[in-house]
């Protein structure tokens, strides 16, 4: 296959997915038994204020119709209202998402330091403690639910180290003087750590195996052989020629994984009640608030079906052979 | 770096006379592996608890027998919960609940993923292109908002949850079934048995099934470490069943019920222990297995998600 044929393909596949992505959110939170509205947890709602979100909702006309209407909306970006707060969803998730994305990607950031670290000097030093340390820690946080790992490091970690176990900023800054940008940054970055931290934790495991197993193979390889037989030092071996193609599935792993990165945030914001989308989510599951659940998820999942393909096109630039 | 192939089947090698499901290529890699041994240990362990756990603890586990979060003392090995109820019948308990949607969302994972797999490989052409395009749709969707999603929408029963992770966890399942049976299928003595008169339902049950079937024991193993996790992520967030306790459930409950500002650490660390165990032993069993049975199936760099346990085969270009 040539490579233009390739690329064309991965996009159409990823335009393909998010159609299915689409239609799938209408269908799931469509086949309801109840309406959304009858279904919304709200004590003081009247009848009548339910009845008038029915007909905005459009829950009155025929199936076929609400998928037009929906498909309409969503290509002028408006994925509707709150059913509690009358707020545009749209406008609802802005602020969550600048809290979440430098927090998951400080996770991801981390994940990879640690799982390409140990990864390299488990295949480097392979069969030596140092290896099964590697392994064993890896597959050992590659099994604990993020959850749990995020309550144990506010349990044990948090109060050691004195970093906030809690939402994204102190209160109290800026009230008696306006703080400086330095110090506005500072605090925001040691609210991200622990769970980030709690993030790249869990995910590393997977990347620790798969760069071990992608070095092992790399360092198998004939020009690997030759390079030693050149008289290459050991370390220059591994490095320029080991390390650099066994990184490869490294990106295709980052994109891949990020279903379960943002799975894992979800939880993990729960536990540090940081306002992002995760939070944003359980709230929306909490009220049964469901136009906020429905944009929440078609938002994470065009993010992962975006970077699916991000990484598609990298891999290839990177690795032309991925077309045959 | 010796491949390690134990079990693979060589291409062209004949059905066994007794048509035998190949348990003995499932189960000699595991038996040959200390660490894998140790994991069938562990879980082995687990699953005694579970299955005997009625008899182990009497009354009901959520009852009150003791004051709030006391640390563990000689009446309560691991002190007690939020509600005053005793960790270790609740542990014995959840172990049940879990293992119970761990077995089951693996079950439905591997009889749909196994039933796509064999089709989509066996019939090629057009079933394939279907089924395989439907399976990467719902590949690249992440599994767990999704899962979330419908949990919200559907359901809080232990059975909806077991039907809400098994519909989800089949893509893998089917990419490699697949993979296995489009090799099965061009065997020399599949064609054979074509050319007597074979029918395709006869040619699956016969010949192709008992191919595939320890690869898929093998990969319905590690759906349980994703299934016994994934319970845990859906409980987590309030949608679990209320009624039940698991092992997911007691780990909402430390979070719920304040267990962090109490300092009960023996109230938060014990299910999240079990959990860690039963999803290692897993990974590493099924991890075992399927590295031995499936030196070199690649299914495209997607397959990239898998991880190897055991040392990796040198790659083998075709």
């Amino acid at each position: 296959m040539r490579g233009t044929d390739y690329v064309v393909k991965r996009v159409l596949f990823a335009i393909g997915t998010v159609l299915v992505a689409i239609t799938l959110n209408f269908v799931l939170f469509r086949s309801l038994s109840g309406d959304a509205v009858s279904a919304l947890r709200c004590r003081g709602c009247s009848q009548e204020f339910k009845e008038y979100q029915r007909r905005t909702l459009g829950l009155d006309k025929s199936k076929w119709e609400q998928y037009q209407i929906y498909l309409g909306d969503l290509a002028q970006g408006d994925m509707g209202r709150s059913l509690r707060t009358e707020e545009p969803v749209t406008s609802i998730l802005w602020e969550p998402l600048k809290t979440t994305v430098p927090m998951v990607a400080l996770g991801t950031l981390f994940a990879i330091v640690f799982g390409v670290a140990t990864g390299v000097v488990a295949a480097w030093r392979r069969g030596t403690g140092a290896d099964k340390a590697a392994l064993w820690g890896g597959l050992g946080f590659y099994s604990m639910p993020p959850q749990w790992l995020g309550l144990v490091i506010v349990l044990f970690i948090a109060g050691w180290l004195g970093l906030p176990t809690a939402g994204v900023k102190d209160p109290t800054l800026g009230i008696l003087d306006d703080p400086g940008a330095i110090e506005v940054l500072v605090d925001r970055l040691e609210h991200m750590i622990l769970p980030a931290l709690t993030l790249g934790l869990v995910i590393f495991g997977e990347y620790t195996l798969i760069v071990r197993s992608a070095m092992l193979e790399t360092l198998g390889e004939d020009y690997i052989l030759t390079s030693r037989a050149k008289g290459l030092k050991n370390w220059s071996t591994v490095w320029k020629h080991g390390f650099r193609n066994a990184l490869l599935p490294v990106i295709t792993l980052v994109a891949l994984s990020l279903g379960f990165i943002i799975g894992g945030a979800i939880t993990v914001e729960y536990v540090f009640s940081y306002p992002g989308i995760g939070l944003l989510i359980v709230e929306a599951i909490d009220q049964r608030d469901y136009p906020v659940l429905q944009a929440a998820f078609l938002l994470l999942t065009l993010s992962v079906i975006v970077f699916n393909l991000l990484a598609d096109l990298l891999y290839f630039r990177l690795d032309p052979r991925v077309t045959e | 770096m010796s491949p390690v192939q134990t079990g693979a089947p060589p291409v062209d090698e004949a059905p066994s006379p007794t048509r035998s499901l190949k348990w003995r290529a499932i189960a000699a890699p595991v038996l040959r592996n200390k660490s894998a041994m140790v994991a069938v240990f562990v879980l082995g362990v687990f699953v005694f608890l579970a299955l005997a756990g009625p008899l182990l603890i009497d009354g009901d586990p959520k009852a009150k027998v003791g004051e709030v979060f006391e640390p563990p003392s000689r009446e309560f090995p691991l002190g007690t919960d939020g509600g005053g109820a005793s960790m270790t019948a609740l542990l014995v308990s959840g172990a049940r609940v879990s293992l119970l949607i761990g077995f089951c969302a693996a079950a439905i994972s591997a009889l749909i993923g196994g039933t796509v797999g064999i089709l989509a490989g066996f019939f090629g052409g057009k079933t394939d292109t279907a089924l395989m395009r439907t399976t990467d749709y719902f590949l690249v969707i992440p599994d767990v908002p999704l899962m979330i999603v419908i949990a919200a929408l559907f359901g809080r029963s232990t059975w909806n949850i077991i039907v809400i992770i098994g519909i989800i966890y089949w893509t893998f399942t089917a990419r490699l079934i697949r993979a296995q049976t489009k090799s099965v299928r061009e065997r020399v003595y599949v064609q054979r048995a074509r050319a007597l008169g074979a029918g395709n339902s006869r040619l699956i049950v016969r010949h192709v099934l008992p191919q595939v079937t320890p690869l898929l024991v093998a990969n319905t193993v590690l759906l349980i470490a994703y299934a016994i996790f994934a319970e845990t992520f859906i409980t987590f967030l309030g949608l679990g069943d209320p009624s039940t306790i698991s092992w997911g459930r007691l780990i909402e409950n430390a979070f719920t019920d304040d267990a962090i500002i109490n300092e009960a650490w023996w109230a938060v660390i014990p299910p999240g222990i079990c959990v860690m165990f039963v999803v290692l032993a897993c990974t590493i069993i099924g991890q075992t297995m399927e590295d031995a049975l499936n030196p070199r199936l690649r299914t495209g760099h997607l397959s990239v998600r898998r991880f190897r346990v055991l040392p990796s085969p040198r790659r083998q270009e075709p």
